[in-house]
């Protein structure tokens, strides 16, 4: 695409950018508005159109062959969905349960792994390979491994007399089973923004605490901890996102069940969708668009915020 | 740290990393190479026959050589996707961090929208249609794109952050276009945080399932994750063909990995963190 | 689930059953597709994916073409399901469907807007050796628009013939038999019904399985159901089949592992005797002939039991059907039609039984089951040489909730009731009434 669009406006371009290289050092020209173009037609035809547009089709009723007008029906049977009020507070809980996790687990891991440990390459990198790999393919891996009879987490319990419970079949445990495999997957990339960011803390300010004579614990809560804030913050929001639109590894592992009792937002639109509720799935589409950025946005600002306090 | 406890924490981390990290990957591999009677009790357990050609013979072979098919598939979607977020993506980032203007809010909210923002699927479809494009690749890899733009851009923003203006401007008084300063000079400083946008993305739309299922349909159309949901519901008595599938599927993000393990963690320190 | 998931349902188990014969059939070279004489006319067929029916259709295309050499019949697959669905309706709206394609009867059927999108065959010869109970599957007024593809099935109960004779149990004709059996098998130390809920749609049988009960005891009720005049909740014949959920949990007659075990390992248990009823669809035969071979005839088939004795009978699934859409013109609607005359003949029944075990009786006059098929067709066969059999609710009412499958898990392993389980199928069923704009919803 870059090698079409270029031969045009560039040329136009160019004698501006001389007189005005000129006139002033803080010149604009350098940076031409046309380099936006081709990304955002790309991103406004499918990805804001259809963002838009989904504010109409979600007071419709949507078939493939039509549309008809409803109004707000779709909301109030969304609302109406048995498994939504469900899958509502699941969001909330996987979201809150994977995030925090892999805040506490990658920080850990993360000082763990920038420590002068043995094995060190090794350890770095099988923590974070399984974040390359498929979630489906984890996903089908996990639930033979967490099959409550067969299974070798339950077989590997037994043999410490231990009664496993039914992972994925245990509609109180199912949720939080998905959520350690999501764990599981993206620990690895917390654990590297982690070490990013411990990595980039000052050797100075280590050896400031040191001479006033820190232990290990004040070195965590007063360097390590305050320092690495940017890599906590990007980690809270990503694993957040990640979790309020989890969908791949729920559906891949448990389709929402027993029952509904693994449903969440993402797995319930997909059902409709799957239903052919088009209109029924778009009304879910722009809750969870509500959702997500009810919750996104103020968060963000409120840890950037915390960011520059510090 | 003592030398003792250097040891001794590393061995214990290694053990611990044994159980948890490593197992479910052996035993995807054991299960890949055994007969399909043992493969279906799904226990952790050592093959009795060890049939690896056998397997991959017949998992290749599946469906009228399907999955070559869905490599093949997989493989353009990939490389021209994450070639489109990594030019248009630095493009944009390049532009977006330089330049301020009234407009750089807003583009800076669209930006952000779009790692926020879950897709409207059904829409999307819509347009896709509209425009021609459902259930073709070339369709598939647009959606990708723009699905993929705003992490790329974000990743590419923060890191031009790092790179000195005086380097554009002593370009610029070189006398170099708006697009020789980009491709010839500021493209090329980018190298590391290049390298972690192909890998990141390169990941993600090589192990998407969910987009290829909605927007690419049709059999000859499969990509690689599509293979695996489907032998998924068809191979209830052949887990060994299902587990040699993923397998072969895990074979392409470990290459990845094996070249780009150092450069991965130095993009992310450029990146993410700053981001 | 109605045929939609009878799709996935093919999908899943059809599929285990052909694969290594698929794989075997489907040899290096078919990567490139092999390009066909230019003096012929090349027909495309498109069928869903499932190995069954494609190797189904692989072979009526063979035989065909031995017979009519001038006609190359090239098979195209779709996915199953509701993608498959989605393929179907788009491809019929842009006009680009294949020649002639395989795709639910009933009211999916009616679904995809058969007067606008399909052309009649209602004159042709063939259509006049249909059997009488097809026929409504693929008629919307006076027009008929399918033949069948494949063979008819039962839902009811699979049943291990060596655990009953060896407890000297006889095959129940009312439910209160049923659970009497069921409560003398648990004493022997075997599992009485089988549940598999890990493979979800298999929760659903004995509710859908009951159909036959609910139709033999009210006549409209699907007619009433479609009208929105009868509910699962509050109707007492359609409201039993929750009821039975309940009642086998609270006895605790399933096997222990319910929750996690799939489909596979269900067939495994019955075949071996571990356990002895299994509430099933007659399709799974291809799967436990690749499981289990040996024990393929110690298994059999009867319906599921209502309260009435006297009307005990089957509730029947009747296969796809081969349709040909408007944009199918000229010389290719000729050799099309050669095609479906072809697939409604003794000779076409013969073919597709070459490649797929029939899971019930032909619908085409004239066709006989070969003398070899396993005792769960043959006992399914019989329900429809005595009449004793009613299609089931999705054949007849397109109304149908698509969380059915999770309503009956919840219902089965005890998180909710059987009344509140029918009640939430009757929410679940009011979202597809409205959807499809019936009057009265």
């Amino acid at each position: 695409m870059t090698t079409v669009v270029p031969t045009g406006p560039p040329a136009a371009e160019q004698p501006k950018l001389a007189t005005r290289t000129r006139r002033s050092a803080q010149t604009h020209s350098p940076y031409p508005t046309w380099f936006y173009l081709p990304a955002a037609v790309i991103y406004g035809t499918l990805f804001l159109v259809p963002t838009f547009a989904s504010f109409y089709f979600s007071l419709t009723r949507w078939t493939v062959f039509r549309s008809t007008f409803i109004g707000l029906d779709n909301f109030t049977e969304f609302f109406q969905e048995p498994a939504l009020v469900k899958g509502f507070v699941n969001t909330f809980l996987y979201a809150v349960a994977t995030s925090g996790l892999k805040v506490v687990l990658g920080l850990l891991l993360g000082i763990l792994l920038t420590s002068q440990i043995r094995a060190r390459g090794y350890l770095r990198s099988v923590v974070f390979f399984p974040v390359l790999v498929s979630t489906v393919g984890v996903g089908i891996t996990f639930t033979a491994l967490m099959d409550p009879s067969t299974g070798a987490i339950n077989s590997a319990l037994s043999a410490v007399g231990i009664n496993g419970p039914g992972w994925l079949t245990d509609p109180s445990l199912a949720l939080f089973s998905v959520a350690l495999v999501d764990v599981w997957k993206g620990v690895g990339l917390a654990t590297v923004i982690y070490i990013a960011g411990i990595v980039s803390i000052p050797q100075d300010y280590y050896e400031a605490a040191r001479i006033d004579g820190a232990g290990p614990w004040q070195l965590f809560r007063n360097v390590i901890l305050p320092l690495s804030w940017p890599a906590t913050s990007t980690v809270i929001v990503l694993s957040l996102i990640g979790g309020l639109r989890s969908f791949d590894l729920i559906w891949a592992m448990t389709r929402g069940g027993p029952g509904f009792s693994s449903d969440v937002v993402a797995s319930v639109i997909y059902k409709q969708y799957q239903a052919g509720f088009y209109g029924l799935s778009t009304a879910g589409n722009v809750i969870l668009f509500l959702v997500v950025t009810a919750i996104i946005v103020p968060l963000s600002r409120f840890l950037a915020l915390k960011e520059v306090e510090r | 740290m003592k030398n003792a406890t250097r040891t001794w924490l590393g061995v214990l981390s290694v053990a611990v990393s044994l159980v948890v990290f490593v197992i479910p990957f052996a035993f995807i591999v054991l299960t890949a190479v055994k007969d399909p009677q043992q493969a279906s009790r799904l226990d952790f357990s050592w093959p009795h026959r060890f049939q690896l050609v056998d397997n991959l013979v017949q998992v290749v072979q599946a469906r009228d050589y399907i999955l070559v098919i869905a490599f093949i598939n997989s493989v353009i979607l990939t490389v021209a996707s994450v070639a489109a977020m990594v030019v248009l993506g630095a493009m944009v980032a390049f532009v977006l961090q330089r330049r301020v203007t009234r407009w750089t809010g807003l583009i800076n909210f669209l930006v952000l929208s779009g790692l926020i923002i879950p897709p409207a699927v059904v829409p999307t479809i819509w347009v896709l249609q509209k425009a021609g494009l459902f259930g073709t690749l070339p369709g598939l890899i647009l959606v990708e794109i723009a699905f993929g733009l705003s992490f790329s851009i974000l990743l590419f923003r923060a890191f031009i952050a790092t790179i000195p203006r005086e380097l554009d401007e002593a370009a610029v008084i070189d006398g170099a276009s708006p697009l020789r300063l980009f491709f010839q000079v500021v493209f090329p400083v980018l190298r590391s945080v290049i390298v972690t946008v192909i890998v990141v993305q390169s990941v993600a739309v090589f192990n998407d399932f969910t987009n290829p299922l909605y927007f690419l349909p049709g059999e000859q159309n499969a990509t690689v994750q599509l293979t695996l949901f489907t032998f998924q519901s068809q191979y209830t008595t052949s887990y060994n063909l299902l587990f040699m599938d993923i397998l072969l599927i895990t074979v392409p993000p470990l290459v990845m990995f094996l070249f780009f393990n150092r450069q991965i963690v130095a993009g992310m320190t450029a990146g993410a963190v700053k981001g | 689930m109605r045929s939609r998931t009878l799709a996935k349902r093919r999908a899943a188990l059809a599929a285990a059953a052909v694969l290594p014969l698929l794989l075997s059939a489907c040899s290096a070279g078919s990567l490139g597709s092999s390009s066909g004489d230019g003096s012929a006319t090349t027909i495309k067929l498109l069928v869903d994916n499932a190995p069954d029916n494609l190797q189904a259709a692989k072979q009526l295309a063979k035989d065909f073409q031995a017979e009519n050499p001038k006609i190359r019949v090239s098979v195209e697959t779709r996915p199953g399901g509701t993608d498959g669905d989605n393929l179907i309706k788009t491809r019929l709206q842009t006009g680009s469907m294949a020649d002639v394609f395989s795709y639910n009867t009933g009211s999916l059927f009616q679904q995809i807007d058969p007067t606008k999108n399909l052309a009649p065959i209602t004159r042709d010869p063939y259509v006049k050796r249909l059997d009488k109970s097809f026929l409504p599957q693929v008629t919307v007024g006076d027009q008929t628009y399918g033949v069948p593809f494949g063979s008819a099935l039962g839902g009811g109960v699979l049943y291990n013939k060596k655990v009953y004779a060896k407890l000297g149990l006889t095959v129940p004709k009312t439910w209160a038999q049923f659970i009497a059996n069921s409560k003398k098998i648990k004493a022997a130390g075997i599992a009485p019904v089988i549940q598999t809920y890990q493979d979800t749609w298999t929760s659903q049988l004995l509710v859908l399985g009951d159909f036959h009960n609910v139709a033999a005891a009210e006549p409209d009720f699907a007619e009433k159901f479609t009208a929105n005049k009868a509910k699962f909740a509050t109707d007492a014949n359609a409201a039993k089949g929750f009821a039975y959920l309940e009642q086998i949990h609270d006895l605790k007659l399933q096997n222990p592992d319910y929750a996690s075990a799939t489909l596979v390992k269900g067939l495994q248990m019955l075949a071996t005797g571990r356990g002895a009823q299994y509430p099933m669809l007659s399709t799974v035969i291809g799967a436990i002939k690749t499981s289990n071979p040996d024990q393929l005839d110690d298994i059999g088939f009867f319906a599921l039991p209502g309260d009435d004795a006297a009307a005990n009978g089957l509730t029947a699934w009747f296969p796809n059907a081969f349709y040909v859409p408007k944009s199918t013109t000229g010389d290719k609607l000729t050799a099309v039609r050669k095609f479906l005359a072809f697939t409604a003949s003794p000779t076409g029944c013969t073919s597709q039984a070459k490649a797929s075990t029939p899971t019930g009786p032909y619908l085409v006059e004239g066709c006989t089951l070969p003398s070899d098929v396993p005792a769960i067709t043959k006992d399914v066969a019989a329900y429809f040489t005595h009449d004793a059999q009613s299609p089931a609710l999705e054949f007849l009412s397109p109304v149908k909730g698509p969380s059915l499958e999770q309503i009956c898990v919840q219902v089965g392993s005890g998180i909710t009731g059987a009344k509140s389980g029918a009640a939430l199928y009757d929410k679940d069923v009011r979202k597809q009434a409205q959807q499809l704009g019936l009057p009265g919803w």
